[in-house]
């Protein structure tokens, strides 16, 4: 029990430590350069000491469950057992892993589609499109990118391939869209990237990557576990501009069909 | 105090329905794929607590004290004040929240446990934390630049989608002359970044100083910014790593 409270005390103080500096920059701008005085002083402290207790229970928390949960998954799902596997040394291939890609999906869907932040995204891209993309399409649309993402990021940890290998040609065909894609919609479309990967499912998707990557064989934590966030990052870009350009491109075509019946 | 009660309990809600899904996706594999018992089951729902009410105090607290400070301050040097002023704040904005994103603390510290655990690291706590440091500092020097780059950007007129290809040219280049061992950790750094606390500071930012110029559209402009954020991190992880 004293090494419990010792672990909370320790992070507490670490924590304090890294909310200092954005609270002194906002407090020091706000007095100096501004020359304002605060309003309402005691809400922001109140606010100051809810944020370090949040964050360290946040911090606490994730080493007691999401990291260790993640750890597990990834090892209960490549146990040699529950791959139906003869013995621990059978030969194996990347296609004996269907559930880790079924795991990885879902986690990523599940995840991104009641996100908050992807809601509020979806609400102004459908404003700034003027119509032509549905708030509950584009959240689909994005939900599927950030499944495909992690999918693709445990298939490379389980196939050993290297990360810019998917990376950088995923960023060539994004390249490809934006010049394509509506341009009201292209800054919107890189942000969706961003706003998928909540604080919630980070931590998950990197203990389950190094899970995988230090229980499959022949496979190193520090090289082929991580980048499953960054593929998670650029799926959905691809699949909301993929989205506003069948919007675009259904729009005109409805309209060319009806210049038509106009003219005839 | 009701107000704040009620505020609190939709945050709690918020956090809830963050946290649900992924709660559920992983009940229904234990129970019907794998057919195991959790070990620790008590420990594991006593961590998820803990998170639980980590997120809801952490984003009510944010919104108690610094998110309306930040906004406020944003709006300020974006309508008035000079360059100067405004691109110290933009960079001390950036650098700032990035040292208190919850996401990249824990990340870091993972990071630095298995640079250990593989050997890239001596064990020694004060080595871990070391490592857990830089990586953290040069995501937020990076993420500082970005803002302060984002912000000439808006100033100047510069199109978002040159300063997107200039950068990932940049990454391009870099990755093979970067040790493979980072750069899993380099391209993953900027999704990690780019969350709950750095994302409305650094938009508030953005859109305010795109409503108070004429000719920039707040939606187009304004946002940006945050895929500047998730680019910057990638390039400068990779230098740190080739660096070290």
């Amino acid at each position: 029990m004293t090494a419990y409270y010792l672990s909370l005390w320790s992070t507490l103080l670490s924590t304090l430590t890294d909310v200092l500096p954005i609270t002194f920059i906002l407090l020091v701008f706000q007095a100096f350069v501004l020359r304002r005085r605060i309003a309402n002083l005691t809400k922001v402290i109140l606010g100051f000491v809810l944020v370090v207790l949040g964050l360290t229970f946040f911090l606490e928390g994730l080493e007691r469950a999401l990291f260790p949960i993640g750890k597990l998954m990834a090892q209960q799902l490549t146990t040699p057992e529950f791959l139906g596997l003869a013995s621990a040394d059978a030969e194996r291939t990347w296609r004996d892993y269907g559930w880790v890609y079924v795991f990885a999906f879902t986690i990523g869907f599940a995840s991104s589609i009641a996100e908050p932040s992807v809601m509020a995204v979806a609400i102004k891209a459908s404003e700034v499109s003027g119509g032509t993309i549905q708030p509950d399409g584009l959240r689909v649309a994005i939900a599927l990118g950030a499944a495909i993402g992690i999918a693709l990021g445990a298939f490379r940890i389980v196939a050993g391939i290297p990360v810019q290998h998917f990376i950088i040609p995923g960023y060539v065909l994004v390249l490809i869209q934006t010049w394509l894609a509506p341009r009201n919609i292209v800054a919107l479309a890189y942000d969706s990237g961003g706003v998928t990967t909540s604080t919630v499912t980070v931590p998950l998707v990197t203990a389950l990557g190094l899970g995988l990557s230090s229980h499959i064989p022949g496979r190193n934590p520090m090289v082929d576990g991580f980048g499953a966030i960054a593929l998670t990052c650029l799926f959905p870009i691809m699949t909301v501009l993929g989205y506003a350009q069948i919007g675009q491109w259904r729009t005109r075509r409805a309209t060319q069909s009806g210049d038509e019946t106009d003219t005839s | 105090m009701k107000i704040l009660l009620a505020q609190f309990f939709i945050s709690l809600i918020h956090s809830l329905r963050d946290l649900t899904p992924i709660v559920a996706v992983i009940a229904a594999f234990q129970l019907l794929v794998l057919g195991q018992p959790i070990p620790n089951l008590f420990e594991m729902l006593w961590g998820m607590l803990l998170v639980l009410l980590g997120m809801t105090f952490f984003i009510q607290g944010l919104k108690l004290g610094l998110f309306p400070i930040g906004e406020s301050l944003a709006w300020n040097f974006a309508a008035k004040g000079s360059l100067t002023w405004l691109l110290i704040f933009a960079f001390a904005l950036g650098f700032g929240t990035t040292v208190a994103e919850p996401a990249l603390i824990a990340v870091a510290n993972e990071t630095a446990k298995v640079a250990i655990a593989g050997g890239w690291l001596e064990n020694k706590p004060l080595a871990q934390q070391h490592y857990a440091y830089g990586l953290r500092l040069t995501v937020a020097l990076s993420v500082g630049c970005a803002v302060v780059i984002g912000v000439l950007r808006i100033l100047l007129g510069w199109p978002i989608h040159h300063l997107i290809i200039f950068g990932y040219i940049g990454v391009v280049i870099m990755t093979p002359i970067a040790p493979p061992e980072i750069i899993g950790i380099a391209y993953d750094s900027g999704g990690v970044t780019t969350s709950t606390i750095t994302v409305p500071l650094v938009a508030a930012l953005g859109i305010g100083l795109a409503s108070s110029i004429e000719g920039r559209n707040p939606v187009t402009d304004g946002f940006g910014m945050i895929a500047l954020a998730s680019l910057t991190p990638i390039m400068f992880v990779m230098a740190y790593g080739a660096l070290l």
